[in-house]
């Protein structure tokens, strides 16, 4: 096989074909591909799985996070909410706090007669995000594999995006005067590791998941408990699912 | 940090602390607001042929023209790479409302005002480029692009043409204030702003804020020439301007009985913001200063008989205040969005800083600017109809 | 015609400014551009290219398994190594050189075990305070396997 198509490359070079047809069978096949593009975007389909009774409000997914991307102090690729819902007759009105985005995670804090629990926050990575459709130049789009991305060189820096988004999930990098945000760690998921956020999560409450995976965890895990997404009735096909999500988390 | 966060009240997502948007983005609406005002104004007399506007038709092209040139100067100031912004021409996002208003802009700037302005004034251009003094000569030569044509036959056909021309001007003004009212009327994780009825409040109360604009130059332009005003111009604008705005004030108090009604999973939070944040450039300027005082002042020009003099200050309060309750309206729609958290649960505070790249000073020189352009235009294309017949006699028409 | 030259002369300005921006559009427009969707193929690749700094717990397990082994064994086996040692990519690639500080554990263990209402109820929490009375945890527990030092003979 590959004699022959050498020998075809070598009558081609001889006939003198015209330069395009040289590329032409000089063009890289699969097998000659170089080794780094091994990642393939087709093959995967990225989501986030979050438990939230298992979140212990550690804040070690925001620091990770924060050493992992290099996040300027006070903006948040992820952060994590304490929600505190009273009984009646204040159910309608939870308090919430996230003292630094629980960079220290959180101080005690007793309120009586109330249902408390930690929410971790982070670019849902929507399937029909919002920010990528009111995005001027295609400066933030959707990636063949699930993520919504920003080219860092391209950005206005208009912000156009950070109203769009419904989960206050964007903010504008101080230095770079840019839009960014969670890119769920692409530079890790795409050679094999796991993000930030889910390597340090103590308690396994993130899960990283490809959603094209038949042996994902992930599909039990959509399966076999009731799941939501945030503000599902904003229709951008979120795809951080979360187990146990109170009625009362915005 | 902690002077910020002291800025919020209850629980805001940590990244919406800070706002995105200041006051220069206030700006950019209500500007291009007045320019598509001016032109509906003008197209009244050309395409609707009220004749009674006739002074101020191309007064309220240049004005247009000179809101026009400034209405990209705040978006361009404000942008985190202003360098980039071509981008938005080179690969425009289609899905973007922002994208597409590049090109809405352009369309209008060039296909529209530009040709319109320029066929008005073409016989103007042609008289002053063998007149006017040496230097400006270069300048209307060079308007002429070369034709000194200013036969009968010739003019005619600038008529036809700019007759056409200000036809499709009409709904491309149309669409570049509803368009802009889209931008902020698309955003649905916004309950404050997404309302399919934002780009016609928008228009209305576009037309209305251009129409006082007009209203008021004209007024101090005639003053300052010591001219007569025509007072059945004064009226039928003054009427007209009653009229849309009681349009105008219809649509909003449709979108607010709808809310107040409809008290979504948002209402509680805008409610509160309205009656506390808000209160005071909501309830007073936009509402009760900027809308209810006019609308009784110009319904009253309206219903009973009033002398000349007394016309003319109802005019000219009623004009200033929508003005103002119209740049409330702007201001309430943009930093008001972004007071309260998209989680409804808490309120953060516009910080408006003095001599900052996006501060009070900004906006203030942005705002005067148009005025010089217009200043500038109205001495290089007098709009005044009698002084261009002078000009045409041999006198300089520059030299107001 | 005669009549309207100024108007062809207007369209001809309009022409040239349209074609000179399709000229410079062909220049200007980065490279890949579109090749994946509405944006730079390129940025992909920039992205991709990040350092990292959390090598992740499968590395550390490659020279550390004396450590790994005693993990596995207790009720951290779950919490991976960066987690209490924090990002130490720098250290797996020139293990000699970059050499980790190791943590207090006053302060690390508090950051996961003091006890806070709003915890799931079955996370074992102390108030250190009280629990440990300012001394360090790991003179009482082995923080690989935090079950108590005195244990481990048994
Ligand atoms: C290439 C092999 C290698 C890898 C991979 C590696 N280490 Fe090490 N590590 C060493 C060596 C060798 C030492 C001993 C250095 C010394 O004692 O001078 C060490 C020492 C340490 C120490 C103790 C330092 C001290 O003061 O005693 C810690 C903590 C540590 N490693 C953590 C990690 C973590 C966490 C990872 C995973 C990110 C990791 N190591 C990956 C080789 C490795
Ligand atoms: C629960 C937190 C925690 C986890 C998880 C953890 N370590 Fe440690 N590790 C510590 C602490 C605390 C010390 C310091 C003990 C001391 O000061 O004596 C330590 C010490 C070490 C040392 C120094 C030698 C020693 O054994 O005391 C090495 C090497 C080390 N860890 C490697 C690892 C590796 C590799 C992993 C992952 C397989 C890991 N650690 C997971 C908390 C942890
Ligand atoms: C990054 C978070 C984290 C840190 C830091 C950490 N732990 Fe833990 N610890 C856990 C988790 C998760 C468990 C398992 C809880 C479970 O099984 O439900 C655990 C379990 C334990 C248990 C077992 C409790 C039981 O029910 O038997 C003890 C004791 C303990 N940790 C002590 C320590 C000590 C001492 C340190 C400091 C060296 C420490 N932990 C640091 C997360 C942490
Ligand atoms: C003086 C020795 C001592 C010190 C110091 C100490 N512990 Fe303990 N710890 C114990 C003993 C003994 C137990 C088991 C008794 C029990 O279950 O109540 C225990 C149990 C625990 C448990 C499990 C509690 C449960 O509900 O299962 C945790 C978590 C824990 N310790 C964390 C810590 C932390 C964090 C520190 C450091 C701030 C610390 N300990 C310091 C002696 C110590």
């Amino acid at each position: 096989m590959t004699t022959r198509r050498e020998a075809i490359k070598t009558a081609a070079r001889l006939l003198v074909l015209t330069p395009a047809a040289v590329a032409y069978f000089e063009r890289p096949t699969s097998a000659d591909a170089p080794a780094e593009s091994k990642y393939d975007m087709a093959k995967h389909w990225w989501a986030m799985s979050i438990d939230i009774e298992k979140c212990i409000g550690c804040g070690n997914c925001v620091r990770g996070c924060a050493n992992e991307n290099a996040v300027p102090r006070g903006y948040f690729r992820t952060w994590v909410e304490r929600y505190q819902a009273p009984a009646y007759p204040d159910e309608d009105h939870p308090e919430v706090d996230s003292p630094d985005g629980a960079f220290n995670g959180f101080p005690e804090k007793k309120k009586d007669n109330a249902k408390s629990f930690f929410v971790p926050k982070l670019c849902n990575q929507c399937a029909h995000s919002p920010c990528v459709q009111v995005c001027p130049v295609g400066a933030t789009f959707e990636t063949p594999d699930g993520l919504v991305l920003v080219d860092q060189t391209y950005c206005l820096g208009c912000r156009y995006c950070v109203q769009a988004c419904p989960y206050g999930c964007r903010y504008i990098h101080p230095e770079k005067q840019t839009v960014d945000k969670c890119t769920f760690c692409y530079h890790r998921i795409s050679k094999g590791l796991v993000t930030a956020c889910v390597e340090v999560c103590p308690t396994g409450a993130r899960t990283l998941a490809d959603l094209k995976d038949p042996k994902d965890p992930i599909h039990a895990f959509l399966r076999d408990n009731p799941v939501q997404v945030l503000k599902p009735h904003m229709a951008t096909g979120a795809k951080v699912y979360y187990k146990s999500l109170d009625e009362s988390v915005r | 940090m902690e002077p910020v966060t002291k800025l919020v009240e209850g629980f805001m997502y940590p990244n919406e602390v800070e706002l995105q948007w200041s006051i220069l983005i206030v700006l950019y609406p209500y500007i291009t607001g007045l320019v598509a005002g001016a032109f509906i104004l003008a197209s009244l007399e050309r395409v609707f042929r009220v004749e009674a506007v006739k002074p101020t038709y191309r007064l309220a092209l240049l004005t247009a023209l000179a809101f026009l040139l400034v209405a990209p100067l705040p978006l361009q100031l404000h942008l985190g790479h202003p360098e980039r912004s071509f981008e938005m021409f080179l690969t425009p996002h289609r899905s973007s409302a922002m994208a597409m208003f590049g090109f809405v802009y352009l369309w209008y700037l060039a296909a529209v005002l530009v040709m319109e302005i320029w066929l008005d004034f073409r016989k103007d251009i042609v008289l002053l480029s063998r007149t006017a003094p040496s230097a400006m000569r270069w300048i209307y030569k060079l308007l002429t692009l070369g034709s000194q044509n200013i036969s009968e036959r010739s003019l005619q056909i600038d008529d036809r043409v700019g007759y056409i021309v200000t036809v499709v001007g009409i709904p491309s003004a149309f669409l570049l204030h509803g368009y802009v009212g889209f931008i902020f009327g698309s955003v649905k994780a916004n309950p404050w702003w997404s309302t399919p009825l934002m780009p016609i409040v928008f228009l209305f109360s576009a037309i209305s804020s251009g129409i006082s604009v007009v209203l008021l130059i004209y007024m101090a332009a005639t003053r300052l020439r010591r001219q007569a005003l025509d007072m059945r111009c004064l009226d039928t604008m003054g009427s007209y301007l009653f009229y849309l705005f009681v349009i105008d004030f219809t649509l909003e108090m449709v979108d607010l009985t709808h809310r107040i009604y409809e008290a979504g999973e948002s209402f509680q939070s805008l409610d509160f913001m309205v009656h506390s944040r808000l209160y005071f450039s909501h309830i007073v300027v936009q509402i009760v200063l900027g809308t209810l005082v006019p609308l009784a002042l110009l319904g009253s020009a309206q219903l009973w008989r009033m002398s000349e003099a007394r016309r003319k200050s109802v005019y000219a309060l009623s004009g200033l205040l929508i003005m103002t309750g119209i740049f409330a309206m702007r201001w309430n729609v943009v930093i008001g969005g972004q007071l309260f958290s998209k989680s409804f649960l808490g309120y953060t505070t516009y910080k408006l800083e003095f001599a900052t790249r996006e501060g009070l000073l900004a906006a203030i020189l942005l705002m005067i600017l148009p005025f010089i352009i217009l200043w500038a235009l109205v001495k290089l294309l007098p709009p005044w109809t009698t002084l261009a017949h002078e000009a045409a006699g041999g006198r300089d028409g520059g030299n107001t | 015609m005669k009549e309207a030259v100024h108007l062809v002369r207007l369209a001809a300005l309009f022409a040239a400014g349209f074609v000179a921006f399709l000229v410079i559009r062909q220049m200007v427009v980065p490279a890949g551009f579109g090749k994946y969707g509405h944006f730079r193929a390129g940025a992909l690749d920039d992205i991709r290219a990040r350092p990292i700094s959390y090598a992740g717990h499968g590395t550390c397990e490659a020279c550390h398994d004396d450590q790994h082994n005693v993990l596995a064994k207790g009720k951290h086996a779950q919490v991976s190594c960066e987690a209490c040692h924090g990002p130490q990519n720098r250290h797996a690639e020139e293990p000699d050189k970059v050499k980790p500080v190791l943590p207090d554990t006053r302060v690390l263990c508090a950051s996961c075990h003091e006890s806070n209402s709003a915890k799931p109820k079955k996370f074992p929490q102390v108030v250190a305070s009280d629990h440990s009375g300012g001394e360090p945890c790991k003179s009482c527990h082995v923080p690989h396997n935090p079950k108590l030092s005195t244990e481990k003979g048994q």
